[in-house]
């Protein structure tokens, strides 16, 4: 036995399990899950409309704090922030206080006192959302955009909302994740999804250079060899390969890389004939993934983007709801002590 | 207790206490009595001597002092982070007399201008015996030796590299046989620097989880295999500081039966808490080595059982709180432990972990062999002792600690064991308010 603290109350649910920060999958239960995709599902109707706004945040004030450059996801942020018609503020800080030498509790406390209900933060730090949701004052609301290799829990939750569009559903479903897992927060928070929504079987595909230490660990069965791995599978999800990958003796070049690695039409062939093909984006042609199949009729790669705005809409609506619920409780707790 | 301060040739009697001797031979309601610095009396014969002053130990356990071999003290240099005062005082308060200062300071302890600052410092403001650890290399650089015979003579009582390691394995071989020729003893964190690369967590489950950099088990034991091949073409006195894997407990036991002098520590946090410390992004227990698996956990205690690792160490490093206040993997590595490294033994205790005896020995005559003493609660000698109850608890929280670093791994939790008396050389370097 260790002495390792029990976890304390949880971060980013409230007492009676409500939202209140969205910082990783881990611990979110299917119900929960569920009522994401679910309200993400209720959102994509305002996208329809010719009026998109909803008044969910109206008069809150959304930061969001970019610690890592990053155009698609901030973008659908701030479309997520205006459609439920909150006052949006793009903080680029990889260009602004932190260069200066400015500490990250520093130039959080800066922004609390400009009075904001909500951060939506991207990081390079494992973590950096954790440590914010922990040291910001009590209601406002901490959305993870990405931190490291930690998490993408948004990006993770639409792509399950499309899965969950062109397939029904997750029961029996074979989910393959092609690339550099080691270094993705993408993967870790998919694998995470597809285990407690009830997919069937998560592989990862990869060479062992990209592949965490004891990956099976998190709920996957791990396949070296791409053309057994493609057998019976309903979805592939590629993951981006960064060129850098190439320094550091993790791959010899993206060209062998491809050949091994990369999804083609011939490889898409060995799977099931109705497998969707999905990308976190942005692409990479012909490293990861070629054109004729990106650009292809099982690609579903431009779901995914317009179903990230439906999904954040609902993770920043939760959570929102979730601060506020809490705020109350504790205003009707005072007022009865 | 009277007023005993140790000075004036005043005699103190230590009453009802649970003495352990040599040989974890225990005296259950025994005294003890110290006058000019010594024991003088022991046992029945304490019994019928009369002193100025007198002490009631209630019960509790009179122990050699505890002696760490790796404590960093934050001076020169850091004085945001902790100094000789606010450290060695916790360190009294831990039961601790005796620490040896790690060379990790600024300037780094290369010269001997600065053992005699260290020295100095503690002369006048540490109420325990402060022993200085020469930086092996100038600057910890890892690049050219320092002045290991003048900085023995200045009072260093071993060399290593500090945190830093030295990753040119031909400069290694010459610092071993450089100190082997004085008969020094060399202290090393093995880690090989290339393998540990930007890590900051046990290459595991945990990091696979929540995506962290990790340093492999191997960045540790490539580099134990490669110093115990050194120390066995040197010959030099070898001492491995803060062992985290279970596989170099084993190394370190095969090339002892080897016959070769090598001898061992291991943090105590690394007995108490496994990688799973981190799975809530808890930048305390960053540290380095980093906690590993409850497996590693196990055999690191099964080695201070069995004595391949003859001591238990604090590894204390007093932080800043915006050291720590950071993302994880921008925060520095350390645990503030001084002052609960007893309380966390005792828990190993309270759990049939680790016996009584076997605990004070990895914290008292263990690492004072190390250091080529041999301290005891004996008569004749020096009067280095520490009291305390194993059962009381006290509850550590940023208010009560006397470090400067206010990140001990267990905060607002009752903790076993509260030191009520800690002598040094005869004098009182803690009392606890109770008595």
């Amino acid at each position: 036995m260790t002495a390792n603290q029990a976890p304390k109350r949880s971060l980013q649910l409230t007492e009676d399990g409500q939202l209140r920060h969205f910082l990783t999958l881990d611990g979110l239960d299917r119900a929960l899950l569920t009522d994401i995709l679910d309200t993400a599902d209720s959102f994509i109707e305002v996208g329809e409309r010719s009026i998109k706004k909803v008044p969910l945040l109206r008069g809150r004030t959304v930061v969001n704090l970019f610690f890592e450059s990053s155009t698609r996801t901030r973008s659908t942020f701030e479309l997520a922030a205006k459609r439920l018609s909150a006052d949006v503020l793009n903080l680029d800080i990889s260009t602004s206080a932190t260069s200066k030498g400015e500490s990250l509790s520093d130039t959080l406390l800066n922004l609390e006192a400009m009075a904001s209900d909500m951060f939506v933060v991207r990081h390079s730090q494992s973590g950096a959302p954790h440590f914010i949701a922990e040291s910001v004052t009590p209601g406002v609301a901490i959305i993870n955009a990405g931190d490291g290799r930690h998490a993408h829990p948004t990006q993770a939750m639409l792509d399950m909302l499309t899965i969950r569009q062109h397939k029904g559903g997750f029961e029996g479903l074979k989910v393959a994740i092609v690339g550099d897992v080691l270094h993705s927060r993408v993967a870790r928070s998919q694998i995470r999804a597809l285990n407690e929504l009830g997919a069937a079987e998560v592989r990862v595909i990869a060479p062992g250079t990209l592949l965490p230490r004891d990956v099976e660990s998190l709920g996957c069965t791990v396949e070296y060899d791409m053309q057994k791995g493609m057998k019976d599978l309903d979805v592939v999800i590629m993951l981006r390969l960064q060129k850098e990958r190439m320094e550091g003796a993790l791959l010899p070049s993206e060209r062998e890389f491809y050949r091994l690695y990369g999804l083609n039409q011939d490889k898409l062939a060995l799977a099931h004939p109705e497998c969707i093909v999905m990308h976190p984006g942005p692409i990479n042609r012909g490293v990861e993934i070629e054109s004729a199949v990106a650009d292809g009729p099982q690609s579903v790669i431009l779901d995914q983007v317009t179903n990230g705005i439906a999904i954040r809409m609902a993770v920043m609506s939760m959570a929102m709801g979730g601060q506020v619920a809490e705020r109350n409780q504790n205003l009707a707790g005072r007022e009865q002590a | 207790m009277t007023a005993f301060n140790g000075h004036s040739g005043a005699s103190l009697k230590i009453t009802n206490g649970r003495l352990v001797l040599p040989d974890s031979r225990e005296l259950t309601d025994a005294s003890i009595v110290i006058a000019n610095g010594v024991i003088t009396a022991i046992g029945a014969e304490a019994d019928n001597t009369n002193a100025d002053h007198t002490f009631d130990a209630a019960g509790g356990i009179v122990a050699p002092g505890l002696v760490d071999l790796c404590c960093n003290l934050r001076e020169p240099g850091n004085g945001q982070k902790g100094n000789i005062a606010s450290e060695t005082r916790a360190a009294a308060r831990g039961g601790f007399t005796t620490v040896c200062a790690s060379p990790d300071t600024s300037p780094v302890n290369d010269s001997s201008a600065v053992t005699h600052l260290i020295r100095d410092g503690a002369q006048a403001r540490s109420p325990i015996r402060v022993l200085p650890i020469g930086a092996i290399t100038r600057g910890l650089e890892g690049e050219l030796l320092s002045d290991l015979a003048g900085l023995a003579g200045a009072g260093c009582v071993a060399f290593g590299n500090g945190s830093r390691g030295i990753r040119n394995a031909r400069i290694l071989r010459r610092c071993m046989a450089y100190a082997q020729t004085f008969g020094l003893t060399v202290m090393f964190n093995p880690e090989n620097q290339a393998l540990a690369a930007d890590g900051y967590a046990h290459d595991g489950l945990v990091t696979s989880r929540l995506g962290l950099l990790g340093i492999p088990e191997v960045a540790e034991t490539a580099s134990v295999m490669e110093m115990l091949l050194l120390a066995e073409e040197t010959g030099v006195r070898l001492h491995l500081s803060q062992l985290s894997c279970a596989r170099s407990v084993e190394m370190v036991a095969d090339a002892r039966r080897r016959g070769i002098a090598v001898t061992a520590d291991v943090a105590m946090h690394q007995l108490l808490f496994t990688e799973e410390a981190l799975a809530g992004f808890d930048s305390r227990f960053h540290v380095r080595p980093p906690l590993r698996t409850e497996s590693d956990r196990q055999a690191l205690i099964a080695g201070v059982r069995e004595g391949v690792i003859d001591a238990i160490v604090s590894q204390h490093q007093p932080h800043d709180s915006a050291a720590k206040q950071a993302p994880l993997g921008a925060t520095e590595p350390g645990l503030s432990t001084i002052e609960s490294t007893l309380s966390m033994g005792l828990m190993l205790v309270q759990r049939d972990e680790l016996t009584l005896p076997d605990l004070l020995a990895a914290l008292t005559s263990g690492p004072s062999r190390i250091l080529g003493e041999t301290p005891a609660l004996q008569e004749g000698a020096p009067a280095d002792l520490c009291v305390f109850n194993p059962d009381a608890t006290w509850v550590p929280n940023p208010t009560t600690l006397i470090s400067a670093g206010r990140h001990a791994p267990l905060l607002g939790q009752a903790m076993p064991g509260v030191v009520s008396l800690t002598l040094s050389n005869g004098k009182v370097a803690w009392q606890s308010e109770t008595h």
